[in-house]
Order: structure tokens, then C-alpha cells, then sequence
């Protein structure tokens, strides 16, 4: 497809060509009449290659002069201006030259008027059908289907004159002169199209008419001067008043320039008015776009200023945020600002109020507005005007509507900063939970002697349960599980330094007495007076079969005899790392020792599993885990502590216990 | 939900804890015993006949206070609790460094001891 510049550009060549060919033609005509010659061509050719240079001259303005739309109503009717000046001027310096050869013969010349005729003729045509165009373009501006049917019908008809006024012979008598009433009636109504000066402001308005008015001066001289010339010698062979769709044309852009001049005129003291509404709708605009754009806060309270300063012309404004500490002002001090606020706090309303006796300040209105977030007042609004009484019910409306979408931008960018944040913290949490996890050994040490299976849940991301074992020689193991009190994020770090504690502590191979007593020390230099950590220590020897262990206020061990084939728990004295924190813990410290046998059973767990209740309030307890481990004796620690989790799952009604909760099972072999 | 109420009466000052002593609720019964303790009062009674259930927090509020306790001269004595909580403060070990009595007579006895 050939582009609108190539399709007018190509137009205009072919218009010029037509142009050179009609007036050759007419002249020669002319010429061939006035001396009595046949000059060979017949006397219509002239009307047709005029014909043919008008739908040109079309083609190229339609494809030249672009879509109405709101900027450029004034670059289209400055497009006539100019196109109209620059006809007249060239018509204008002919006028002139006729004039100065008034006094020759040559004035009588009947050929030279014929060319200056047919010139005149040109540049009305040219600015005819250019002005058609804009006048096109801004009565289609906003179009119905029901318009464009109109027109397209209108046009057509105009389009058909040409090829009528071609007609060697006349259809019928006075059909030009229907004709012209036809396309005047037409013409008037689609005059009536003048969306476009709704949106003019006051300046273009003022402007448009100057334009306008130039355009019918010249449409009026170039009239009077191509009627002057027909009338003076009434014998050229192409006739404006013959031509069906000049005429027309003259016509109907006569008739929307008066029109529009007149409706501009009208609309004049009214724009200031649409005007405004027009500036308020923008401002609407924009500050509901600070929703969906990520604008900062800071961007939107600007917007609100100004918005609200321009909306309502006040003289100074100022946004105060309270919760941020921040001031935006428009056209004021923060001194001033003081001063005026002072002059408010006598008044103790709240929410929205004027007060028009401002003194002292230079400003004697002030409206206030509340800006609310999540129902809370986070700032005002306050907008000031030098006169008294300077707002009305109107303008506060509008501020209102103004402020209240503030609100919702300001409201949605502090959710999405918070989730944000949130979304940070998830993402450390899992971290957390990641390097905790890590801190549980995957890999519990253990020989031929004995099975050992752990099992750990946390009731948030990361959690204050622990268990660990360390291979002191072959022969030497120990095991420690451990509860820190609370749960959650505090808890995770204490139960990392008792890791290290027993980490640092058990290649000491200390008893376990002495272990704790270490562990304590240490422990309680790390944790805040209000947390602790409950342990069972064990020490395994496998070569002598023996074993040692001790409990700081963590819950009792039950141990399973395989010969006595009974369970039962040890509950002996003991208390939590971290309680005591002077010398004298060792006091309250324990040692059990016995001899294991094959078969032999122990089970560890932390008050998570013991203290889980039930939907009535029921505690799991100590009897049930007993009777769990009672019924399953012959079992493999895996599924001992399967059973076990089953057990207490089942109890529960569900698998979320709110508390951390870990089991260790440990069964000695054959 | 912790119920939690203090009366002063003949220079004694009584703590009433009810309910469930979670982690969050704990903060009120370290405010109590604070303020307690801190005000000067030298005999404490906390009555726990209503305390249905306390969490690690919960002990950790008491065992906080230990030193404190002795450090003032202050007499703390904690009665009526049940036997699911006792055995926790037990358990724990804090029976030994808290006195626990069973009943208000064998609690306000310890108190009036010279």
C-alpha cells in the first residue's frame, strides 16, 4: 500500500499537470474564439480537465490534512489561514497588475483576464477544497454511524456535481439550482456538528474566531472578485456560477464558518467553567493512576497538591503526614504554616472544617481535609485562599473525592511495601529453617550394639527442640535431646548454642554429671532470664554394656527392660540448664547408671508429644506413650517411633501439634 | 486465657493465676510478680488453685525470679497447684528452688514463719 504522503504527493503532481493542460486548453480556446479559428477542441474539454483537477486537488487534501483531535483544532483552521492568505495574496498582486495596465490596451486584452479569470478560479479552488477538508475533519470529530451516513452521503452527491456540471446538455431546466438547494440543506445540517468547540480553551477559543473570520473575509473577497471579473466580461468559457459543486462549496463553508464563529462566541463566557471540570477530570485521572502505577507515596501526595490547588485556585497548601513526618507545601513557610495551625487548634473539630477569620497570616480561608488510611488519620490537607469565604460546598467536594482516592494510592502502596517486607521475612525465616534443619544431625552415630531413630517437627519455621549424638572412641557414645522453653525464632537460636554447648563438650567424654554442670555454666551466660533449656544426657558404652545418664528438667526417660520386660520411667531429680545460674546446680543433678541387655529400650521425647491435647483438652500424657512403646517391644526403633507419632496423630485428630515435638528411640541388639 | 488478680491484705500480698499460662500471657504474671516484688512486698502468696495449665514461658516467669527472691528476703510461696501442673514445676526441677505448698493454711504458715 502506498502511504497518505506518497498517495497526496502523487495527487498534487497530477493536479499541477492538470492545472498547466486546463489552462493551455482554455487560452487556446479562448484564443481560437477571438480569431475566429477552429481550434479543433471541443469547448467542453476545458470544464472536464477543470473537473479532473478539482478531484486532485481533493485527493490531495484528503490525504495531506490528518484527523481532528483535541490539540490541533487550531493547527487545522491555521491551515486555512495560511493556505487562505496566500490565495489571496497571489490573487491580490494580480488584481494590482491589472490596475497598473488599466490604462493600455492590453487591459482590454480579453485573454489576459481569461488567464487571471482561470488563476482566481485555481486559488479558489484550492482553498475551497482545502478548507472542505478541515471542515470535514472537525464535524466528523466524535462521530455517530448515524454522521458518517450523512456526510458520506453529502460528499457523494457533492462528487456527482462535478460529473453533472461535465454534462454537455441540461437533464432538465433549473436542476442546477435543486441541486444547489439540495446540498445547502444538507450542508445546514451537518452544521449543526460542533463537538469540537467544546474543547477548545479560552485562548484557542479567541483564536479559532480570528481564524475563522479571516476565512470568510477571503471566501467574501475572492467571491466578489471572480463575480467582478465574470460580470466585466461575461464570455469566459468556464463559468463559476455554472459549476454546480463550487457553488456548493462556497456555500457550505460559508455556512459552518458563520456557525462555528457564532457558537464560539456563545460558548465564550461559558469555558472558563468547562474549562475547570475539564482540569478537575484530569486531576481525577491522574491521581487514580497513582493506583495502579508504582508511584511512591511522596509522588502521590504531590499530586494531590497540586491537583487540589489548581482544582479549587487556592492561593498556598500544605500536606502534612503525620506518621512519616512529612511536609509538602505549596506556595507557603513552615513558620507560616505554625502560625495558622495555632490559629486551628482553637477550634477542636474534627474531621473537615473552614474557618474563614484567619489573621495575621495573609490568608483569610483555610478548608482542612482529612487524609484517613485503614481508618486512621495519617495527615491533613489544607489549602488556603486570600480572600474570606473562598471555599464553597462544590470545591470542598471535589477536594473530598480527591483526597479519598489519595487514600486508596496511598493505602494500596503501604500494603504492597508491607508485603514486601513480609515476603522478606519469609524468605530469612526459610533460611532460618534451612540452617536449622541443618543443625539436627541427618546421621545419628551409632554401632552394631545398638539402632537409634530420630523424628522432629517444629511447630513454626524453625523451633527449640534438639537431639544430637557424638562417637567419643569405638566404643563411646553419647546422646543428648534437648527442649529450650517457648518456641519459634528464640528458641531456634538458643538450641544453635546448645549445639555448640554439646558439640564443644561431649569429645571431653565427661560424665554426665560434670557434662551438665559444663553445659549449665556455659549455657546460662548465652540465654535471657526468662528461658531455659531441659536436657537428658546419655553416655553408651558399648564394650562394658554400661550406661550413664542424667536429666536437667527435661522429661523422664523411659527405659524398657527386656528381662524384667517392663518399662519405667526415671524421675529422678534434676533441673533445666539456665535455672540456676551460681554455683550451686550440681546439687540438683542426678546420675543414673545401669547395665543394658539386649532388647533393652530406650525412649526420649520432649513435652511437645506429652503435652499435646486433644480437641477436649486432654493432655497425650505419659501413660500413653508408655503403653505405645509397652505394646512394641519387639519392634525395630523405626517403627517404635512410627507407632509412636501414629499414636499421638491419632489422639490429636491431626498432624499439627502447636509445639515442637521430637522422639528418639534407641534399642540395643542381640 | 489467663485470669490473673492481686489483693493486698495484712502486709501479704496474694497473686491469683487462673486459666492457661501460655507464652503470650505470661508477660501479665511477670508483670504481677514484677510489680510485687519491686513494690517492696516481702511475702508473696500465688495462689494457682485455678491455674489449669502453664507452658515453659510460663516456668520461666517463676524461675526468672529465684534470685531475685533471695536476693530481697522476699518470701514467695506458690500453692493449690494441680497435680498435671506440679508435676511440670517438677519435672523442671523448680520445686526445689520455689517453695510449693498444698494448701493456703500450709502456704500463709510458711509466711508467717519467723
Amino acid at each position: 500500500m502506498l502511504s497518505r504522503k506518497a498517495i497526496s504527493q502523487f495527487a498534487l503532481v497530477i493536479a499541477v499537470l492538470l492545472w498547466i493542460s486546463f489552462m493551455v486548453s482554455d487560452m487556446f480556446l479562448m484564443f481560437g474564439n477571438t480569431s475566429n479559428i477552429d481550434s479543433g477542441i471541443s469547448d467542453k474539454l476545458p470544464d472536464i480537465i477543470f473537473n479532473l483537477f478539482i478531484i486532485a486537488i481533493y485527493l490531495f487534501y484528503k490525504f495531506r490534512i490528518g484527523r481532528a483531535e483535541t490539540v490541533n483544532f487550531t493547527d487545522l483552521l491555521w491551515r486555512i489561514f495560511v493556505t487562505g492568505l496566500i490565495c489571496t495574496i497571489i490573487s491580490f498582486i494580480l488584481k494590482l497588475f491589472l490596475l497598473a495596465l488599466e490604462a493600455t490596451r492590453l487591459a482590454q486584452n480579453i485573454l489576459l483576464l481569461d488567464f487571471v479569470y482561470l488563476i482566481n478560479l485555481v486559488l479558489i479552488t484550492v482553498f475551497l477544497v482545502s478548507t472542505f477538508i478541515v471542515w470535514k475533519r472537525l464535524i466528523l470529530y466524535q462521530k455517530t454511524k448515524f454522521l458518517v451516513r450523512i456526510w458520506n452521503t453529502f460528499e457523494y452527491i457533492l462528487i456527482l456535481s462535478i460529473i453533472y456540471s461535465a454534462l454537455p446538455f441540461e437533464i432538465y431546466p433549473n436542476l442546477t439550482l435543486y441541486y444547489v438547494v439540495l446540498l445547502i440543506i444538507m450542508g445546514l445540517f451537518l452544521s449543526a456538528n460542533m463537538r469540537w468547540v467544546a474543547y477548545l480553551n479560552f485562548k484557542q477559543k479567541w483564536k479559532s474566531i480570528l481564524l475563522i473570520f479571516l476565512t470568510l473575509l477571503y471566501l467574501g473577497y475572492f467571491s466578489s472578485n471572480l463575480y467582478g471579473l465574470i460580470n466585466a466580461e461575461n464570455q469566459f468559457n468556464t463559468n463559476l456560477w455554472d459549476n454546480v459543486f463550487l457553488l456548493s462549496l462556497i456555500a457550505f463553508i460559508f455556512i459552518y464558518a458563520l456557525f462555528s464563529l457564532l457558537v464560539i462566541l456563545f460558548n465564550l463566557p461559558t469555558s472558563s467553567v468547562f474549562e475547570k471540570k475539564l482540569e478537575e477530570v484530569v486531576n481525577f485521572q491522574k491521581l487514580s493512576q497513582s493506583i495502579q502505577t508504582d508511584q511512591s507515596e511522596e509522588q502521590v501526595y504531590n499530586i494531590l497538591l497540586e491537583s487540589s490547588v489548581s482544582t479549587v485556585l487556592a492561593d498556598a497548601a500544605w500536606i502534612e503526614v503525620e506518621d512519616q513526618n512529612d511536609l509538602f507545601t505549596e506556595n507557603i513557610t513552615k513558620h507560616k504554616i505554625d502560625k495558622i495551625k495555632s490559629q486551628i487548634d482553637e477550634n477542636t473539630e474534627k474531621g473537615n472544617k473552614q474557618i474563614n477569620r484567619l489573621k495575621g497570616v495573609g490568608f483569610k480561608s483555610i478548608a482542612i481535609f482529612p487524609i484517613n488510611v485503614q481508618s486512621q488519620q495519617i495527615g491533613t490537607l489544607a489549602l488556603l485562599k486570600e480572600m474570606g469565604d473562598g471555599f464553597d460546598k462544590d470545591s470542598a467536594n471535589i477536594i473530598k473525592t480527591f483526597v479519598a482516592q489519595t487514600e486508596v494510592s496511598v493505602e494500596n502502596s503501604r500494603l504492597i511495601n508491607q508485603a514486601l517486607e513480609n515476603e522478606r521475612y519469609k524468605e530469612e525465616l526459610k533460611i532460618a529453617k534451612e540452617v536449622q534443619t541443618s543443625l539436627l544431625p541427618d546421621i545419628l552415630n551409632k554401632n552394631e550394639q545398638f539402632d537409634i531413630k530420630a523424628f522432629s517437627v517444629s511447630a513454626d519455621e524453625v523451633g527449640g527442640d534438639y537431639y544430637d549424638t557424638y562417637q567419643i572412641n569405638d566404643n563411646l557414645f553419647s546422646v543428648i535431646i534437648g527442649d529450650v522453653s517457648g518456641k519459634g525464632t528464640s528458641a531456634a537460636f538458643h538450641m544453635s548454642q546448645m549445639k555448640g554447648v554439646f558439640q564443644s563438650l561431649a569429645q571431653l567424654g565427661l560424665s554426665s554429671k560434670k557434662f551438665l554442670i559444663n553445659a549449665n555454666n556455659a549455657i546460662s551466660n548465652c540465654l535471657e532470664k526468662t528461658s531455659f533449656i531441659t536436657v537428658s544426657y546419655f553416655l553408651i558404652d558399648t564394650e562394658k554394656k554400661k550406661i550413664e545418664f542424667s536429666r536437667a528438667g527435661h522429661c523422664p526417660t523411659i527405659y524398657y527392660s527386656k528381662k524384667s520386660n517392663k518399662a519405667r520411667f526415671f524421675t529422678n531429680k534434676g533441673l533445666g540448664l539456665g535455672i540456676l545460674r551460681n554455683g550451686d546446680f550440681h546439687k540438683y543433678i542426678h546420675v543414673n547408671r545401669l547395665t543394658y541387655q539386649p532388647g533393652d529400650i530406650i525412649l526420649l521425647y520432649t513435652d511437645g508429644i506429652s503435652e499435646a491435647r486433644n480437641k477436649n483438652g486432654e493432655e497425650y500424657g505419659y501413660d500413653r506413650i508408655k503403653k505405645v512403646l509397652d505394646t512394641n517391644t519387639n519392634e525395630t526403633t523405626t517403627i517404635i517411633q512410627e507407632r509412636l507419632i501414629n499414636d499421638l496423630y491419632d489422639f490429636t485428630g491431626s498432624s499439627f501439634i502447636n509445639d515442637d515435638y521430637t522422639t528418639l528411640v534407641i534399642k540395643f541388639n542381640n | 486465657m489467663i485470669h490473673i488478680e492481686s489483693i493486698l491484705n495484712d502486709g501479704v500480698k496474694t497473686i491469683r493465676v487462673g486459666g492457661d499460662v501460655d507464652a503470650s500471657s505470661s508477660i501479665q504474671l511477670d508483670t504481677e510478680i514484677k510489680s510485687a516484688i519491686e513494690g517492696g512486698d516481702k511475702k508473696i502468696l500465688v495462689d494457682c488453685s485455678k491455674l489449669n495449665y502453664i507452658s515453659s514461658a510460663g516456668l520461666g516467669v517463676f524461675m526468672s525470679y529465684i534470685q531475685d527472691i533471695e536476693a530481697n528476703n522476699v518470701k514467695l510461696v506458690i500453692f493449690g497447684l494441680n497435680e498435671k501442673v506440679l508435676n511440670v514445676f517438677e519435672i523442671l526441677g523448680l520445686n526445689q528452688l520455689l517453695k510449693i505448698e498444698n494448701s493456703t493454711e500450709a502456704a500463709k504458715a510458711y509466711l508467717n514463719e519467723i
